[in-house]
């Protein structure tokens, strides 16, 4: 069984706070994380190794330099090998150009039975990666997966959460999967882990290794283009009763009748 | 490709470190150093006034296909019932197409979906509905290649579909093959109207930051839009339109993937992302059992029940529940927060309600800066008496 487990090193974002004096987001104190889906991601892939007892688990990551950490963090949760895809010409990739990168990655890993995604990282947010990989290696993609309920002889039974409830999809393998933080929980580092992820080597490779399309790459291979930044505008124009709580309830029950609301 | 700074100009004089939305900057021993994360937005270069920070630009970007017209609205359906977002982004649509002046078109994928003329009567010029009982499911296979088809024989310059489970899952693969851009989770669409080009406004970070993007040499131009984001326009009865059906080819057209049994999730009475009143409860409610008052609530007032993600952690009520940016975005006339900090990821998922009520027992709870009104005091105690005054009066 050989996974591989597709992760982003982001801004561990619960504690962000904008200056108000600058409108800028304050950045002290926020460490970098594997972000929290890829997490489950990562779970999943080694439970899924676990349970076939062979095979191997690669954790693959595209990034700047000091991504190396969260493949790091990956080898102490369970991975067995780590890549990192490192290039200044990979900087500024949209959700196609990264996934374009993503599949040269898993092209020159070579065999693989599973790739497992995160349902969408916390600082991009789109989720599109998943699903563009799996079109790029022309593999089938299930998106929101909560449960592998079997994963043999080249074929898989999944569910996958959408709105109104679950669906149970069966698909043949290789393929691609997204999931959602249902599917388990994930382990804490082992001591034998933490020891690994110091000595492991984490493998770096860059444009000119992977053989990638340079204008398929970065902010080059995009094809959207972020023209604007800025913050949200919050119109703070709240009215906090006051008194007594009786007639505080009683006053918003008034302004909700009046607006047709109740 | 990237940013460089030319420490030989760089003067130090910091101009640029408070224009960065990252906060990526600093200076340090007179000379400004980058931290990494840069998305090369260029704020910081028209700060600086030595011209020492420069952003290589992308390679002149071929210009965009003329021969691609019109606006393409995907119009989701489950079980032959057409979704709220179909008429929503209709609404959009229309705006967007008159400002080209080119036609709207509703796109319509299933079986026996009840209904269809009411996209007409919603703004689409056309509706290309593809029927066919293999279509009934909403198989993202058969959706992906047919969807693919359609878009390479028309040729339209803009595609929009709802950011619901099905279109996040799709639409990413339909962009991959057709090679072009796809902005998710768009709150804001217009048009700049000298370069035909889509300007699409979006959350990242969390709701923190909005960020703008043009997909500028490739068509269509495509993006995906979270329910109840827009309004619906009220349909016009009269309106005319062409409704073109098109036969599905089973043999051309094949799934990889095999959908076996749907379960219907129970606990769900009210769809939150449908509802026009949510009352939601944080981790304030402090056990599961209290999510009763919260029904007692909802149920005084015809709403749906939501919930922090707090709440949803502690077990206390199912995921599909949970609303923010890792939960659904809804955008309800009413929301009731109870027991709810109002973090920013929560803050992200319902901001964009009509009317934000916040009951909460600490007065610097950032929800109450969301919140059209505001009780401070114990929910435990506020909550009863609304539901009491609700059914009463
Ligand atoms: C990547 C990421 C994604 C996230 N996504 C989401 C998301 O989608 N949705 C989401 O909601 N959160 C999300 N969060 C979590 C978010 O940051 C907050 O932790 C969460 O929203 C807090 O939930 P809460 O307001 O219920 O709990 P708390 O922050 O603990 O707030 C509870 C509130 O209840 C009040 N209270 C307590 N007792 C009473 C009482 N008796 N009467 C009245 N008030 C009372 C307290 O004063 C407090 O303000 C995400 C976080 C991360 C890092
Ligand atoms: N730079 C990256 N390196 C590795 N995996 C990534 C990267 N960006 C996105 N992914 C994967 O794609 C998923 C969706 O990301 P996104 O489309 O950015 O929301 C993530 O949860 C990861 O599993």
């Amino acid at each position: 069984m050989n996974v591989i487990v597709c992760l982003k090193q982001v801004p561990g974002t619960t504690d962000v706070k904008v200056d108000p004096q600058t409108n800028t987001l304050i950045r002290q104190g926020i460490e970098n994380v594997i972000n929290p889906f890829d997490t489950y991601a990562l779970e999943e892939g080694v439970r899924l190794k676990e349970r076939h007892g062979e095979g191997k688990v690669t954790a693959i990551s595209m990034g700047p330099p000091q991504a190396e950490a969260a493949l790091r963090e990956a080898i102490s949760l369970g991975a067995d090998e780590a890549v990192l895809l490192s290039d200044k010409a990979f900087a500024g990739a949209d959700t196609w150009a990264t996934a374009y990168t993503l599949a040269q990655a898993v092209n020159k890993i070579g065999q693989h039975d599973i790739i497992i995604c995160g349902r969408q990282t916390i600082d991009g947010d789109t989720g599109q990666v998943g699903p563009e990989l799996a079109e790029m290696l022309g593999i089938p993609f299930v998106a929101y997966v909560s449960r592998i309920e079997e994963l043999a002889d080249g074929q898989m039974r999944v569910q996958r959460m959408v709105e109104e409830g679950h669906e149970v999809i069966e698909s043949p393998l290789p393929a691609v999967i997204t999931v959602v933080k249902e599917i388990n929980v994930p382990r804490l580092p082992s001591l034998r882990g933490i020891a690994r992820s110091k000595s492991a080597a984490v493998a770096v490779w860059t444009a000119p290794e992977m053989g990638v399309d340079e204008s398929r790459v970065g902010l080059a291979g995009s094809f959207t283009k972020v023209i604007k930044v800025f913050f949200p505008q919050r119109v703070s124009q709240s009215e906090i009763f006051q008194g007594e709580l009786a007639s505080q309830v009683d006053c918003l029950v008034g302004r909700l009748k009046d607006a047709d609301l109740t | 490709m990237g940013i460089e700074i030319d420490l030989e100009q760089c003067t130090g004089c910091g101009n640029c470190v408070p224009v960065c939305p990252f906060g990526l900057l600093e200076v340090v021993d007179d000379k400004v150093q980058l931290k990494e994360g840069c998305t090369l937005c260029g704020a910081c270069q028209e700060a600086c006034p030595v011209d020492a920070i420069l952003i290589e630009a992308a390679p002149a970007v071929e210009a965009a296909s003329d021969e691609h017209r019109g606006v393409w609205v995907f119009a989701e359906q489950r079980h032959g019932q057409l979704k709220g977002v179909a008429y929503e982004l209709l609404a959009k649509g229309r705006e967007l197409a008159n400002t080209l002046q080119t036609d709207l078109s509703a796109v319509c994928f299933g079986h026996d979906v009840a209904e269809i003329s009411q996209l007409v009567a919603h703004g689409a010029d056309k509706v290309y509905l593809v029927d066919s009982p293999e279509l009934a499911d909403n198989l993202e296979d058969l959706y992906t290649r047919q969807f693919i088809e359609l878009i390479q024989e028309h040729k339209p310059e803009i595609v929009i579909a709802g950011a619901t489970s099905l279109g996040r899952a799709f639409i990413p693969r339909v962009a991959a093959v057709l090679k072009t851009g796809l902005t998710a989770d768009c709150t804001g669409l217009d048009i700049d109207t000298e370069n035909r080009l889509l300007r699409q406004t979006r959350p990242t970070f969390g709701g923190n930051i909005m960020a703008t993007i043009i997909c500028q040499a490739k068509r269509p131009q495509m993006a995906t839009v979270r329910p109840r984001v827009f309004k619906k326009n009220t349909p016009e009865a009269g309106r005319k339109g062409q409704i073109i059906k098109l036969d599905f080819d089973r043999e051309r057209i094949t799934s990889k993937t095999r959908l076996l049994d749907f379960v219907r999730d129970l606990t769900e009475t009210v769809k939150i992302e449908e509802a026009d009143i949510i009352v939601s409860g944080g981790r304030g409610l402090g056990k599961a059992e209290n999510f009763k008052l919260l029904e007692e609530l909802a149920s005084a007032m015809g709403a749906a029940v939501g919930a922090s993600r707090a709440a949803v952690d502690e077990g206390w009520i199912p995921y599909s529940h949970q609303v923010g940016q890792t939960g659904k975005t809804v955008c309800p006339k009413l929301y009731i927060a109870c027991g709810i900090s109002g973090a920013v990821q929560h803050l992200a998922g319902m901001q964009t309600s009509d009317v934000i009520v916040a009951i909460n027992d600490n007065p610097d709870a950032p929800i109450f800066e969301a919140a059209t009104y505001g009780i401070v005091g114990d929910l435990f105690k506020v909550v009863p008496m609304l539901t009491e005054k609700l059914k009463n009066g």
